[in-house]
This record gives C-alpha cells, sequence and structure tokens, in this order.
C-alpha cells in the first residue's frame, strides 16, 4: 500500500491552512473591506473604552456651553442644546446602537439558521410551508413591520433588540435553507442516514458546518441593518428612549436645530453611516474571500 | 442455516419508481420507472455485479435495498427479516449490518471533518457510551486493515489522494462489521492503477469477514475479475443473471452481447464483430412496450412487442429473459 506513504507525516503546511491564507489574502486585497474593519475597530474601541478617558458625561448638563461649536473650545465635537457634550454622547449612543446591531445579528442568526436547517433538510410540506412564511414576512417592508411591532412593545433596550432581530431573520433562513438542501443530497450526508444517524446529528453536525460561510457573511450584513433599523425606529421616536442616547434618537433630537446647529445632525449620521457601511464592506469582503469556488486548484 | 449457501439477502419484486415533472406551470406528473420488478438474491461472502448503462437503475436498487430511499413495492428481506417497510427506529439496528461504500470518493466524506471522526462516526452513533480512547483504538486499527495507518486520523478528506479516500470511505463503512455492503462503482473514479489496489482490498475483505458485496459497475473488465455471479439490468429490468463464468463464455440475452462487445477489447489482436449499441437507452419515463431492449436490439422480431418477457431458466444457474432460444451469440473475449 504504497499510496499511504504518499504524504507525510508532517508537511509543513495542511491545505486546509492553505485555504485560511487564500482567503485571507483575498480578503486582505479587497480595500474596502479592510477600510469597513478598519472603521468598525476604531468605532468599537471608541465606544467601549472613550467613556472612561473623556472627562464629560453624557449626561452632565452645562449651560454655559449650549451649542458649542465642534473644535472651538473643550467640548471638542460641540454641545447640544443643554451643553452636554457632543462626543460623550455619540460614545455612549454608540454603546447602544452597536449593542443592539451586534445582539440582534446573533439573535437573528441563530433563529434565520434554524428555521433554514430545519426547512431546507426536511423539505417537502414543512420545508415549503417555513419557506412560504419566511416568503410572507419578508414581503412586509421591514421598516413597516419594525414600526407595528415597536408600537406594541415597550420600547426598551431589549424590546428594541427582538423587535429588530424579528425583521432580520429570514436572508439568514434563506441562505440555510439553499445550503442545506443541496448538501443534504450529497453523498456524505447519505453515508450519514445509512449509518443510522438522527436527524439532529445529521441537520448540525454533518450538514451545518458546510454552511458556515454563507451564514458568517449574511450575519456580517445583518449587522449593519439592525443598526441602521435601530437608527430608523428610535429616528422616529419608536426605539431607544431619551435621555438613554442612541445615534438614531441623537438625530431626532437633533432636527429641531438643524439651521442653527448642524452638527447636532450631522455627527450622529456621520458614526451611522461609518458603522452601516463597515459591516456592509466586510461583509462584501467576507462574500469574496469566502467563497469555495475560488479555492478550486 | 447452513454453511456454505445461506442467503442473506432476498429482493423480489423490487420497484422504486420517481413521481418527476408537475412543476408548477407544467403541471402533469409522470412516473419514472427507475427499478421495475427486480429479484435476486445473495448468499452471504458472495459478490454479485450489478451492471448496465447509465441510468438503466443501479443505483437505485442499491439505495433502495438498503432503504436509503423507499421502495415503491416487492419485498427486500435481509438476512430473513422482511425490512421492506420496517420503521426507522427497527432500521437502526439492521443498518451496522448493512452498508455503503460510494463512487465519489470526493463527495462522500464530509470535508469539515477529520478522517477519524469521520471513520469513529458510525461508533458515534451506535456506541455512544464508548471512551474517546477507545474509539480513537479502534478508529485506528480499522484504518490500518484499509491500508492506512492510524496517524491518518488527524487528518482532513481533502490531503488525501482518491484512493486513500476511497480507503476511507470503506473503513467508515466496515466499523460496525456489516455482512453486506452495496459498493456502487467504487473504483471508476479511481485511477486504473489505484483501480486494482482497490479492488483487492474489498476482495480481501469479502475474504476475511465473508461479507456478501452487491457490485454494482459498468466496468465489465472489473466484474469478470471481482464478482461470483452477474445480473445485467437494462431500463430498470433484470435481463440476465449467471455465475460470472458463465455468463461471459455463454451470454444468452443481446443486451450482454451488446455490453460485451461494447467494453474495451483486452487483446486488440483478437478480431471481432462489433455488436454495436445505436442510440441512447429510452427513457424509463416511457420504456417501449414488451421487450424494453427491442429499440436497440438487432435481433428484435414483431413478437418481441408484444409482452415484457420473463426471466426463463436457460441453463444451471442462468436466466435470460429474452425469446429467442435460437440465437448464438459473441461471448466476451
Ligand atoms: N431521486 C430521483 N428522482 C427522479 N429520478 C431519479 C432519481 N434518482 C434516479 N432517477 C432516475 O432513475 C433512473 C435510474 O437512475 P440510477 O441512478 O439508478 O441509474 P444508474 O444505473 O445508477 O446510472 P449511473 O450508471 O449513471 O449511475 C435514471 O433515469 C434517473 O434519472
Ligand atoms: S426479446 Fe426480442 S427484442 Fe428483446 S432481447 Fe430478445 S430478441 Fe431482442
Ligand atoms: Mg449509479
Amino acid at each position: 500500500m504504497a499510496e499511504a506513504a504518499q504524504i507525510s507525516t508532517n508537511a509543513p503546511m495542511t491545505s486546509s491552512r492553505r485555504t485560511y491564507n487564500r482567503a485571507l489574502a483575498r480578503f486582505v486585497r479587497h480595500r474596502l473591506a479592510l477600510f469597513g474593519l478598519a472603521a468598525i475597530v476604531l468605532l468599537v474601541l471608541l465606544c467601549a473604552v472613550g467613556p472612561y478617558l473623556w472627562p464629560y458625561n453624557d449626561l452632565r448638563i452645562d449651560i454655559r456651553h449650549r451649542f458649542a461649536e465642534p473644535f472651538s473650545g473643550a467640548h471638542i465635537f460641540g454641545a447640544d442644546e443643554l451643553g452636554r457634550d457632543l462626543l460623550a454622547r455619540l460614545m455612549t449612543a454608540g454603546r447602544v446602537s452597536l449593542t443592539v446591531g451586534f445582539a440582534a445579528m446573533a439573535i437573528s442568526t441563530v433563529i434565520g439558521t434554524f428555521i433554514g436547517t430545519i426547512a431546507g433538510y426536511f423539505g417537502g410540506i414543512v420545508g415549503t410551508a417555513l419557506m412560504r412564511f419566511v416568503d410572507a414576512v419578508l414581503c412586509f417592508p421591514s421598516i413597516f413591520l419594525l414600526l407595528a411591532l415597536a408600537a406594541f412593545v415597550q420600547p426598551n433596550l431589549l424590546a428594541i433588540t427582538l423587535v429588530i432581530a424579528a425583521t432580520a431573520w429570514m436572508e439568514v433562513a434563506r441562505v440555510v435553507e439553499a445550503q442545506i438542501r443541496s448538501l443534504r443530497e450529497r453523498d456524505f450526508a447519505v453515508a450519514a442516514q445509512a449509518l443510522g444517524a438522527s436527524d439532529a446529528h445529521i441537520m448540525f453536525r454533518e450538514l451545518l458546518p458546510n454552511a458556515i460561510a454563507p451564514i458568517v457573511v449574511a450575519s456580517t450584513l445583518n449587522v449593519a441593518r439592525a443598526i441602521l433599523l435601530e437608527a430608523y425606529v428610535s429616528y422616529l421616536g419608536y426605539g431607544i428612549q431619551p435621555p438613554t442616547p442612541s445615534w438614531g434618537n441623537m438625530l431626532n433630537n437633533a432636527q429641531e436645530y438643524l439651521s442653527t446647529a448642524p452638527w447636532l445632525a450631522l455627527l450622529p449620521g456621520l458614526f451611522i453611516t461609518l458603522a452601516v457601511t463597515g459591516f456592509n464592506f466586510v461583509g462584501d469582503g467576507l462574500r469574496d474571500a469566502l467563497d469555495p469556488r475560488l479555492d478550486l486548484p | 442455516m447452513s454453511v456454505g449457501a445461506e442467503t442473506i439477502l432476498e429482493v423480489l419484486e423490487l420497484r422504486k419508481w420517481f413521481s418527476v415533472g408537475g412543476g408548477v406551470l407544467s403541471g402533469a406528473k409522470s412516473t419514472l420507472k427507475a427499478v421495475d420488478g427486480v429479484s435476486f438474491s445473495i448468499n452471504r461472502g458472495e459478490i454479485l455485479g450489478l451492471v448496465g448503462e447509465s441510468g438503466s437503475g443501479k443505483t437505485s436498487v442499491g439505495r433502495t435495498i438498503l432503504r436509503l430511499a423507499e421502495p415503491t413495492g416487492g419485498t427486500i428481506r435481509f438476512r430473513g427479516q422482511d425490512i421492506t417497510h420496517i420503521s426507522r427506529g427497527a432500521l437502526r439496528s439492521i443498518r451496522p449490518k448493512m452498508q455503503l461504500v460510494f463512487q465519489d470518493p470526493f463527495a462522500s466524506l464530509n470535508p469539515r471533518m477529520t478522517v477519524g471522526r469521520i471513520v469513529g462516526a458510525p461508533l458515534m452513533i451506535h456506541e455512544p457510551g464508548l471512551g474517546r480512547a477507545e474509539r480513537a483504538r479502534r478508529v485506528g486499527e480499522m484504518l490500518q486493515t484499509v491500508g492506512l495507518s492510524p496517524g491518518h486520523a488527524e487528518r482532513y478528506p481533502h490531503e488525501f489522494s482518491g484512493g486513500q479516500r476511497q480507503r476511507v470511505g470503506i473503513a467508515r463503512a466496515l466499523m460496525l462489521a456489516p455482512e453486506f455492503l452495496v459498493a456502487d462503482e467504487p473504483v471508476s473514479a479511481l485511477d486504473v492503477s489505484i483501480q486494482a489496489q482497490i479492488i483487492n482490498l474489498l476482495l480481501d475483505l469479502r475474504a476475511r469477514l465473508s461479507l456478501a458485496i452487491l457490485f454494482i459497475s459498468h466496468d465489465l473488465a472489473v466484474v469478470g475479475h471481482v464478482c461470483d455471479r452477474v445480473a445485467v439490468m437494462y431500463l430498470g429490468r433484470l435481463v440476465e443473471t449467471a455465475a460470472t463464468a458463465e455468463l461471459f463464455a455463454n451470454p444468452r440475452h443481446p443486451y450482454t452481447e451488446a455490453l460485451f462487445s461494447a467494453a474495451p477489447d483486452p487483446d486488440p489482436e483478437i478480431k471481432r464483430t462489433r455488436v454495436i449499441l445505436t442510440g441512447d437507452i429510452p427513457s424509463p419515463i416511457n420504456p417501449p412496450t414488451g421487450c424494453v431492449f427491442r429499440t436497440r436490439c438487432r435481433y428484435a422480431l414483431p413478437a418481441c412487442a408484444e409482452a415484457v418477457p420473463p426471466l426463463r431458466t436457460v441453463g444451471p444457474g442462468h436466466q435470460s429473459a429474452c425469446i429467442r432460444d435460437d440465437l448464438s451469440l459473441q461471448p466476451a473475449i
């Protein structure tokens, strides 16, 4: 059995490592993805660590500095109508907005993955019924769905997160359903069936690990979506309620002063844009980097 | 039960029909009879070859008798027990005794799992109480049995050559000590030089474990070398069965003759008249009436269209489904 010796026992670089490096190389070549990643890291660091370092508190009212302009004094990004430091507020608001974004992504990914796996694996009536349901939910414009749901719940952080997750799981479900449906026809799935493996074993141990890449991509894009949705509802006044700041309700608050103090709207808008485009670029970069078709030798 | 000729698998009038078409727009559904009344049996330790062109229904036979596809009709009896319609729970305890080896060594191994996990999966499923170390030991042993080394357990399938992967697939199938194996074209995806190694491995395992094997192939040279008996399949039906030597020396069905003739000659010096198989295999959705082979048979008579010729005994252990007894057909080689 000469063949067995073909692979030396300590090859310097296994090809799974090679695959990983190739994916990494593709991601790094993706300029926008790198820019997006930098923006995300910067924002997360700023919001997580910033409040400990910055001398101003987001709630401290300082009437003398009402409408302080940016870059003109101690309040580097200026101050709002109550003289509260804008950078401090942006950082606290960022904690809220990013937390909602990540948490909603996590919840929607779990729901979407579960429903997509069940639908793709069982197919038939169960699969059709589930996917028709997904289509039906997708038919509603998500902002409408979101507002309808938000009208019924107490607008606190958890409720808003759950509501956003409830409008964002469908894409994941679709992606996962398509993957699982094609994977379950593969021979290795038949082999597991021939061994008498349970449905749960086949779904979650054999098939799902092969669908990780598209799930990661969909989840990344979902963070961007969730941040944007949170901004929408909070801007419209149904989301996070003041005095807890979020980028969205800061925008809402800034409307009145748009002509006199435009920076109150511009800066939260800039942060939202940075976060949303950042996650979108990273998602696109991952999509290209993880595309298995590009891995063919 | 006597030693020697103990039947391990008996298949009677097996049918596997698929319902095809019936899309949103086209509406009408039609029935595709992939397997339509196939009967055979396999003894313990015996290798039965199943040959036929692509689309004749070989894979469907293999998967249906393993209950990986629901049979439409007929009976499957495994070790004396009727398993045609038994529940999934009941099937679970039988699964270890009947296993499958695949054609495509790339698609049949989960790319996300190490070889150790792939080969150990049967143990995880059927002996969940087994400790990690014990499982690793048994995986290592099995890898050695199929000609790999225990160290290979840490690696992923894509790090192996086709022949090595096929060994991994065989190791997985053997892990639970099966008595019956369906080997669905186990070597047709491999280089010729590797084919012999895998075939010898299967023959060796058959001898040591007295495995019965349904060996599906379209390579007659391989079948002649490996199988004790051969069943020839065409369009969902068996058209001829005989002991390998008898079939090769004395084919009685025109389709068998055509298959032999289409196979590449081992010795190009010998001149033979080629019986060319013209045209494609007809659609199993709408097969010819009477003898299904008649549209391509050069001996066809008007009578061939009248009724489906049943398998008739034409010699000791030799059956053929042709109405003509007056033919003298070309043997293989
Ligand atoms: N799941 C399915 N649904 C519908 N038709 C099917 C299905 N599986 C197989 N068939 C059809 O049944 C017929 C027999 O297929 P099968 O795969 O059993 O043939 P085969 O002899 O194994 O061919 P090959 O040598 O190409 O593997 C073909 O016409 C095929 O298209
Ligand atoms: S029954 Fe007729 S058509 Fe069929 S194989 Fe025999 S001769 Fe040919
Ligand atoms: Mg086949």
